[in-house]
């Protein structure tokens, strides 16, 4: 037990690091900034793990360590445990005047003490104790013991704590995520290849996801419109989109925050959005070569919103633009380019255009997100002689050294869709339920032995004695006893023992 | 309809902040009464309450009923006393003494006076916003003081602990005022993560298991005050903190720790699990190491700790009460500093920074 307690409590001292700085899982942005923050502190902090505490080997080593001792003590207890129901309560003690809760009472007249004695072992067996009924001649006694299930529930409870460490462990290795953005209109289907990004465990088969598909409908964001302290705060996320199982069926149906779609042993989670605006591109000679809904990053919370476009052929000069989308654009045109609502009240791109060479065909992989500008001159923006280009919904501006014209034609959404796939998680929930049942009933249900013993004194009146014995907590062992009594004292006056026998 | 619901709200707090600091001013006469009281030549105790002492060390059972306390307010008379078999229980007390005094009373009306009028505050907030009233950092203050009081109201329907009511009722004020100052946000909806059962059940629960570790965290001090009393008196040093003597014993101060201990871990636990099904849905994993998360743990890990620490030799006694008011200080630390100050997915403090 000193063991388990100090293991116990070295654990959730050893927890605490990491939530002082932040975690590789869980905020790898925030890691990146720590090392900027504290460059001095960053590499000690790194070396002892602390940027990812919870699989650091010494985080892993104590819980490790509390799990074999536990396994040391689940296995003798659970076969004392087996010994102990397969064993009879213990003889009666020759004085239970010393035990708890003693009372004393005289049976009614005419009842012998074999019948009383009888008639207490009924009673008591029906409150589902152990019995075992002894006979000196010159006293008769029961002893009943229950609560078994006091221990039974504890060892449930330590076993299950077991189970979810050995079902997280392996549950690592079936797992994966993937992240993929989607916008409205657009289908993705669920192979490794489509994913934005991809994390398999080990033992995944990446090859051979279940080859679902969904189509993103729609995506309605709803906002607190009222002129209030919560302007603008968003009030609803809703994606309708066509599931399409990998049988061929397929539904429509909605995802939502807290409301995943589930599918084919995935889940897929709407855990972010944002704007996509249209812009199309036309040549000198007005002929579209590109018009496409691009992802715009959110970078603040009414969405002024950055993305990037490339436009690799079709002009005379290759194009890269860096593009800012606010959809609620301030109406001051010098004003900064924040957006001060996230509905698209007065939507506006203002775009920073380059040509040159955009370096796609080297065979380097490029984000979408991110522009290099080596190679490239700005022709609008700050920097160039034509001032960046400022477009409201449906509006066509030229492009420098007549190269063609962009138009800002339309507005779509995106959804950042996660899909988990976790084929454990049901049985941690199974465990975790056994923890909880396990621990209710270890610590609710009260171990107790209790006895009643008859004597029969010279005149023939049989004098009566109650006891208990708490086998750990029992608050309430005085009232069972007081109880006991009262249901003993009435079966005996209603003659009950008697059809008791029967 | 909205403003004038959480104007009444706002009122209602008011009230209940200067109701409950009366009641608190009734605990704390009542205290030093005890002193007086204590210091008093006491009269001989009674054979009856010398037996019953001698009952209750034995079945260390803890039913409030005893015909000397039989001037408990009517409408917080234990309802054991039938059932508890007439054995007068209370004799733990280390003296003779009556425990109801006046100031007793005042405090403990005042303070259901104050409840009721708590919840309506709470209530009426629920209803201005059209969900429940605990979706952030204010109006998890004003529900978590409300249930602390109310599971302080309700235990001492079975359990007399209204001696610790001095300390209940200081912390339910400095809450109060702390997130009166702090906190108060007015009205707004609920963001869409917030927006699921599991709010309802999550919080309400782990509110609850907080009011329990609240009360434990009252009744180890107490323990521990006790204890140095006790161990005072066995060296027969300068007796101290008189009022103690009208406290229960040591030993039995410890049993009630640990009751309502374990009922707070076994709201905990619930809470952890509940909150684990809840990050699944809204966040596609049920464990991710999130600053709550891991304080949530923490917590978790020293209340099962405590529970070893009771059954470990050398650990019962001070060690154990120790444990527990270390994990009360990691509770409030939870609440208090992970919320406001650390970062996470769990942002809903509703105060912006
Ligand atoms: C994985 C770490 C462990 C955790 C989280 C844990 C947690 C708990 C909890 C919450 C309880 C009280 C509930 C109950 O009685 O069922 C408990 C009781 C108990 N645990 Fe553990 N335990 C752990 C490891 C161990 C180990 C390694 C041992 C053996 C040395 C052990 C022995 C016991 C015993 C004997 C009790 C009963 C105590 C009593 O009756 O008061 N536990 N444990």
């Amino acid at each position: 037990m000193r063991t388990a307690l100090f293991l116990l409590l070295l654990l959730a001292l050893a927890a605490v690091p990491g939530s002082l700085v932040p975690q590789r899982t869980s905020d790898p942005n925030g890691v990146t900034q720590y090392k900027v923050d504290h460059p001095t502190l960053y590499p000690i902090l790194d070396k002892l793990q602390v940027f990812s505490t919870y699989s650091s080997v010494w985080f892993s080593a104590i819980y490790l360590l509390l799990f074999v001792s536990l396994i040391g003590c689940i296995i003798p207890r659970v076969k004392h445990h087996v010994d102990a129901m397969l064993a009879k309560p213990p003889k009666t003690p020759f004085r239970l005047s010393r035990m708890a809760g003693y009372r004393e009472a005289e049976a009614p007249a005419g009842v012998t003490a074999a019948e009383a004695i009888e008639a207490a072992r009924a009673q008591l067996k029906s409150a589902r104790y152990r019995t075992v009924v002894f006979d000196d001649g010159r006293q008769t006694s029961v002893s009943a013991e229950r609560g078994y299930l006091r221990e039974t529930g504890n060892l449930v409870f330590h076993i299950a704590l077991l189970g979810i460490l050995v079902v997280v462990g392996i549950g690592g290795g079936f797992g994966w995520t993937a992240q993929r953005v989607v916008v409205t209109g657009q289908t993705f289907v669920n192979t490794s290849v489509n994913f934005d990004s991809f994390n398999p465990g080990r033992f995944v088969d990446s090859d051979n996801l279940p080859a679902y598909s969904v189509k993103v409908d729609d995506l309605k964001v709803t906002y607190d419109s009222a002129n209030g302290d919560s302007r603008g705060q968003a009030l609803d996320y809703d994606a309708t989109v066509t599931a399409t199982r990998k049988d061929g069926s397929s539904y429509r149906t909605h995802i939502k925050v807290n409301h995943p779609l589930r599918i084919d042993g995935t889940s897929v989670y709407l855990l972010g959005n944002g704007y996509a605006p249209v812009l199309t591109f036309r040549d000198a000679n007005g002929k579209v070569i590109k018009s496409e809904a691009t992802p715009f990053l959110p970078e603040d919370s009414n969405l002024t919103s950055q993305g990037v476009v490339k436009v690799a052929s079709g002009l005379s000069e290759q194009l890269g633009i860096i593009g800012i989308f606010m959809p609620t654009a301030p109406t001051d045109t010098d004003a900064q380019n924040l957006s001060s609502y996230p509905g698209l009240n007065n939507p506006r791109v203002s775009l920073t255009v380059y040509a040159g060479d955009l370096g796609v065909d080297s065979g380097q992989p490029q984000s979408v997100y991110a522009l290099d500008t080596k190679g490239l001159t700005q022709i609008a923006g700050p920097t160039a002689k034509t001032k960046g280009l400022n477009l409201g919904l449906g509006e066509t501006v030229k492009l420098p050294n007549g190269l063609g014209s962009v138009t800002f034609s339309g507005v779509k959404r995106f959804a950042s869709l996660d899909i988990h796939h976790d084929p454990t998680q049901g049985w941690v929930l199974v465990f975790a339920i056994l923890v909880l049942a396990g621990l209710l009933t270890s610590l609710f249900v009260p171990r107790r032995r209790m006895w009643v013993k008859a004597t029969t004194d010279a005149s023939g009146a049989v004098r009566l004695e109650y006891a208990g014995l708490a086998r750990g907590e029992d608050p309430r062992l005085d009232e069972a006893v007081a109880s006991l009594v009262a249901a003993h004292q009435k079966r005996l006056a209603l003659g009950g023992f008697k059809n008791g026998k029967a | 309809m909205t403003e004038t619901l959480s104007s009444i709200s706002e009122y209602a707090i008011f009230a209940t902040m200067f109701l409950y600091v009366v009641a608190f001013v009734c605990f704390v006469l009542d205290l030093a009464q005890r002193s007086a009281r204590a210091t008093a030549p006491t009269a001989v105790r009674s054979a009856v309450e010398r037996r019953a002492a001698a009952a209750a060390s034995v079945s260390s059972a803890a039913s409030p009923a005893s015909p000397s306390s039989g001037a408990a307010t009517a409408t917080l008379a234990p309802p054991t006393a039938a059932t508890g078999g007439g054995v007068p229980a209370d004799g733990a007390r280390t003296d003779g003494a009556p425990t109801t005094s006046r100031a007793l009373k005042l405090a403990m009306t005042v303070t259901v006076v104050a409840w009721a009028i708590h919840l309506l505050a709470d209530i009426t907030r629920g209803i201005a916003a059209g969900r429940v009233p605990w979706a952030n950092m204010w109006e998890f203050s004003l529900t978590g003081t409300l249930v602390i009081v109310g599971i302080f109201l309700l235990v001492n329907l079975r359990f007399d602990l209204r001696y610790v009511g001095t300390f209940v009722l200081g912390l339910v004020c400095v809450l109060l005022m702390w997130a009166q100052v702090f906190y108060y946000v007015p009205v707004a909806p609920l963001p869409p993560a917030l927006q699921s059962y599991w709010l309802v059940i999550h919080i309400l629960v782990a509110i609850t298991g907080t009011a329990f570790f609240a009360l434990g965290f009252a009744l180890a001090v107490a323990h521990l005050l006790q204890a140095w009393r006790e161990r005072r008196q066995e060296l027969s040093l300068p007796p101290v903190l008189p009022f103690l003597k009208s406290l229960p014993g040591s030993v039995e101060l410890e049993n009630l720790t640990y009751r309502v201990n374990i009922i707070g871990f076994i709201f905990w636990t619930f809470t952890l699990i509940a909150g684990a099904i809840w990050a699944e849905k809204a966040w596609g994993r049920y464990w991710g190491w999130d600053t709550k998360e891991v304080w949530t743990f923490i917590i978790w890990v020293i209340y099962a700790g405590y529970i070893h620490a009771r059954a470990t030799r050398g650990w019962r006694g001070s060690r154990s009460a120790w444990l527990s008011i270390i994990g009360f200080a990691a509770v409030m630390f939870n609440f208090g500093v992970v919320n406001v100050f650390f970062h996470g997915l769990h942002s809903y403090s509703g105060l912006t920074n």
